[in-house]
C-alpha cells in the first residue's frame, strides 16, 4: 500500500519538478532585466558584452537554452552563477543545510505551542480561559513573519539586548564542522557551548517563523478536538472515568491530527517563503537570502537552481505528511 | 431495609437557557442488586435523560433542579466532577446503542478493553490481556486473539457490540446502563445480543438499567419496568405485572401497538388520541400542581 503510493508520488514528483523548471526559465527570461548588464560597468563595449552573453549561452534560441540547461541539471551540473562565479550547487549545498535546519526547528517549534495550545483550549472549552485563548490565537493569526522578526530586533535586539541579532553563529568561533549542520552537528558531537551560541543566533528567526504557523496549527487542531471530543468514544472513554487530558490526549488527538498534519504540510510553503525574508532581516546565511541577492542580481542559473531547491523540498515534505496521514489512519493504512 | 443498588428518587430535569421546559418530573425508582430494569418511553419520555444523569453526562443545558441518584446510599449529584470520576469509573458501565461510533477507530480492541483494567485494577499489561482475552471469550467471540489486534472498523457491528459488552463488565461493576444496546443492530443479531446480555448480568450478578422503546425487549430481558411518558412515570412494576395486567391506559395502548410473534395476524392498534391526550392532561395538572407549591 505504502510503496504503490511512493512510487506513484515520486512519478508525480518528478512531472512536478519539470513544470516548474518549464515556468521558472520561461518566467525569467520573459520578465525585464538583464544579468549581463547587471555585472559589467557602464563603459563596456557592445563586444564585450556580446562576449559575455556568448559565453553564459545566452545569444542562443530559449529552446536550446532550456535543453542545455535541463541535461546540466539532469547531469547534476545546475551551471555557474553569473553573480557569484560560482557553481550553483556547490553554493547550494553550502546554503541549504542552514535554512534546513532553521526551518525543521521553526517547524517542530509551531507543531509544539500550536498542540498544547489546542489542547490546552480544548481542555478549557466552555470557560472563560477559552475565549481569552481563542482572542490572543487569533491575535497571533493575523501577525504575520517578518513582523514579528522586526518587533524581536526592535525588542530583544535593540531595547534589551539579549540576543545576537545577526549571522548564524559568533563569527570568532574557529572549530572547523565536517559537514553545513551546523546545528545538528554540534549537539551530536557534545560540543554544547557551541550549540548554545547558536541556539541563541536561532531564537529570533525561529520564533518569527514559528508563532504564525503556531497559531494556524492551533485554530485547526482545536476545530478537529472539538468534533471529536463530542464522539461516542469519547463519551465511554468519559464513562470509564478517564480523566479529561486523557480524553483529549488520548482519545480524541489521534483522530483529530489528519487534517491539521495536511495542513501543516501546506503552510510548510509559507514556512520556507518566509524563510526569505526572515533570513534576510537576520542576516542568516541560507538559500533565502540568497535567493534574495539572486533576484537582485538577474542571477539566472542561481535562481533557477534555488527554485527547484524550492519546488523539490515542497514535494518532499508533503510526501512525508501524505505518508504520516495514511499512518496514523488505521482505516486508510490498510487500504 | 436494606439499602437498593440505586434509587433515583424525586429527580426533577429542565432543559433551555430560560430553564423552564421540564424533561423530567418527579422521577422515583429503585434498582435491586442483580435486576434488569427497564426504562421505557418514547423518544423524548426522558428515559436517556436519567441515564445520562445517573452516568454524570448530562448534556450541557439539561439541569437536574431536585431529588438525588444514590448508588449504594450515596447521592451522586453531591459529588465534585474528579469524586464522581473516581466512584463511577469502576462501578457504573455503559454500553452504548450504536457500535459504530462507540469505539475510537484509531485505537486497537486490545487498547480499548484493557485500558479500564489498567486505570483502575492497576493490572500489568500483561494481566489486562489475559483477563481482555477471557472476557471476549466469555462474550462468544470468535476469534478472540486477531480480535484484540484489530481495529473496529475490521469488525462488524454484532462484532463490536460484543466487545462493547465484554468492556462494559470488564471491571466487575455494580451496574450497567444498556442505552438501547440493540437498536442500530441487525434484527437478527438483536436477540443474540439481547440473550448475551442478559448472561453475562446473571453471570456476574449486575443491575442493569435498560433503556429501550420496544416492550417486546423488556418482557425478554428486563425484571422490573419503570414506563415514561414526557419525564413522567407512568407505570412501573413486575414486568409480568406491567405486560399482563396494565393499570395505566398508556401502557394498555402501547401493549396494542406492539407486535406480538406470539400472535400472528394480531393487527397493529397506533396509540389512540384520547390516551395521549389524557397523558397530558395528567402532565398538565402535575406541573400545574408542582407550580401551586412553589
Amino acid at each position: 500500500m505504502i510503496a504503490s503510493v511512493l512510487v506513484k508520488r515520486a512519478g508525480m514528483a518528478i512531472v512536478t519538478l519539470f513544470g516548474v523548471a518549464v515556468v521558472v526559465f520561461l518566467l525569467l527570461r520573459v520578465a525585464p532585466g538583464d544579468p549581463i548588464a547587471m555585472m559589467i560597468g557602464a563603459g563596456a563595449s557592445a563586444s564585450d558584452i556580446a562576449d559575455l552573453r556568448a559565453r553564459y549561452g545566452l545569444d542562443q534560441p530559449l529552446l536550446v537554452q532550456f535543453g542545455i540547461w535541463l541535461a546540466g541539471v539532469l547531469r547534476g551540473d545546475f551551471g555557474v552563477s553569473i553573480s557569484l562565479r560560482r557553481d550553483v550547487l556547490e553554493l547550494l549545498a553550502e546554503r541549504l543545510p542552514a535554512t534546513l535546519e532553521l526551518a525543521g526547528l521553526a517547524c517542530t517549534f509551531a507543531v509544539v505551542i500550536g498542540g498544547a495550545v489546542a489542547v490546552l483550549g480544548t481542555l478549557l472549552r466552555r470557560r472563560k480561559g477559552e475565549a481569552v485563548l481563542d482572542g490572543v490565537n487569533g491575535l497571533l493569526l493575523a501577525v504575520p513573519d517578518f513582523v514579528w522578526a522586526l518587533a524581536f530586533v526592535l525588542l530583544l535586539g535593540v531595547l534589551w539586548p539579549v540576543l545576537p541579532l545577526s549571522g548564524r553563529m559568533d563569527p570568532s568561533v574557529g572549530v572547523p564542522f565536517v559537514t553545513r549542520f551546523y546545528l545538528t552537528e554540534s549537539v551530536l558531537t557534545g560540543r554544547f557551548v557551541i550549540a548554545g551560541d547558536i541556539i541563541a543566533h536561532m531564537v529570533m528567526p525561529v520564533l518569527a517563523l514559528a508563532l504564525p504557523l503556531a497559531a494556524v496549527i492551533a485554530r485547526i487542531l482545536k476545530d478537529g478536538l472539538s468534533e471529536a471530543m463530542v464522539q461516542d468514544y469519547v463519551l465511554l472513554a468519559r464513562v470509564k472515568g478517564m480523566s479529561e487530558l486523557r480524553l483529549v490526549v488520548g482519545e480524541a488527538l489521534r483522530n483529530a491530527v489528519g487534517p491539521t498534519l495536511a495542513l501543516t504540510g501546506v503552510q510548510f510553503t509559507f514556512l520556507i517563503g518566509g524563510t526569505v525574508i526572515v533570513e534576510r532581516i537576520f542576516a542568516f546565511p541560507g538559500i533565502g537570502s540568497m535567493a534574495i541577492d539572486a533576484v537582485i542580481n538577474r542571477d539566472l542559473p542561481l535562481i533557477q537552481g534555488l527554485v527547484l531547491v524550492f519546488g523539490a523540498l515542497f514535494i518532499l515534505v508533503n510526501l512525508a505528511v501524505d505518508l504520516a496521514v495514511v499512518a496514523l489512519n488505521p482505516r486508510l493504512r490498510h487500504g | 431495609m436494606t439499602v437498593p443498588l440505586l434509587a433515583v428518587s424525586h429527580l426533577n430535569a429542565v432543559v433551555g437557557r430560560a430553564g423552564n421546559a421540564p424533561v423530567l418530573r418527579d422521577v422515583s425508582l429503585t434498582i435491586a442488586r442483580g435486576e434488569v430494569h427497564g426504562l421505557v418511553g418514547e423518544s423524548g419520555a426522558g428515559k436517556s435523560t436519567i441515564a445520562k444523569a445517573i452516568l454524570g453526562i448530562l448534556p450541557h443545558g439539561i439541569r437536574i433542579t431536585g431529588g438525588s441518584i444514590a448508588l449504594e446510599g450515596e447521592d451522586l449529584l453531591t459529588f465534585d466532577a474528579v469524586t464522581l470520576r473516581q466512584k463511577l469509573g469502576p462501578a457504573v458501565s455503559l454500553i452504548p446503542q450504536d457500535p459504530q461510533t462507540a469505539l475510537n477507530p484509531g485505537r486497537r480492541i486490545e487498547a480499548q478493553l484493557t485500558d479500564g483494567l489498567r486505570l483502575w485494577k492497576g493490572m500489568s499489561a500483561k494481566d489486562a490481556h489475559a483477563r481482555a482475552l477471557q472476557l471476549l471469550e466469555e462474550v462468544q467471540m470468535r476469534e478472540p486473539a486477531r480480535v484484540m489486534r484489530s481495529f473496529p472498523h475490521e469488525l462488524s457491528g454484532g462484532m463490536r457490540q460484543r466487545v462493547l459488552i465484554a468492556a462494559a463488565f470488564a471491571l466487575e461493576p455494580k451496574l450497567v446502563i444498556a442505552d438501547e444496546p440493540t437498536t442500530a443492530l441487525d434484527v437478527t443479531v438483536q436477540k443474540q445480543i439481547l440473550r448475551l446480555i442478559r448472561s453475562m448480568q446473571e453471570r456476574h450478578g449486575t443491575g442493569v438499567v435498560f433503556v429501550t422503546h420496544d416492550l417486546g425487549v423488556v418482557a425478554q430481558i428486563c425484571d422490573r419496568a419503570t414506563l415514561l411518558y414526557m419525564g413522567k412515570v407512568m407505570e412501573q412494576g413486575n414486568v409480568s405485572d406491567l405486560l399482563n395486567k396494565p393499570r395505566h391506559a398508556y401502557t394498555k395502548a402501547l401493549m396494542e401497538a406492539c407486535p406480538r410473534y406470539d400472535q400472528p395476524g394480531r393487527g397493529l392498534a397506533p396509540v389512540p388520541e384520547e390516551v395521549f391526550a389524557a397523558c397530558r392532561a395528567e402532565i398538565a395538572a402535575f406541573d400545574q400542581a408542582g407550580a401551586g407549591h412553589g
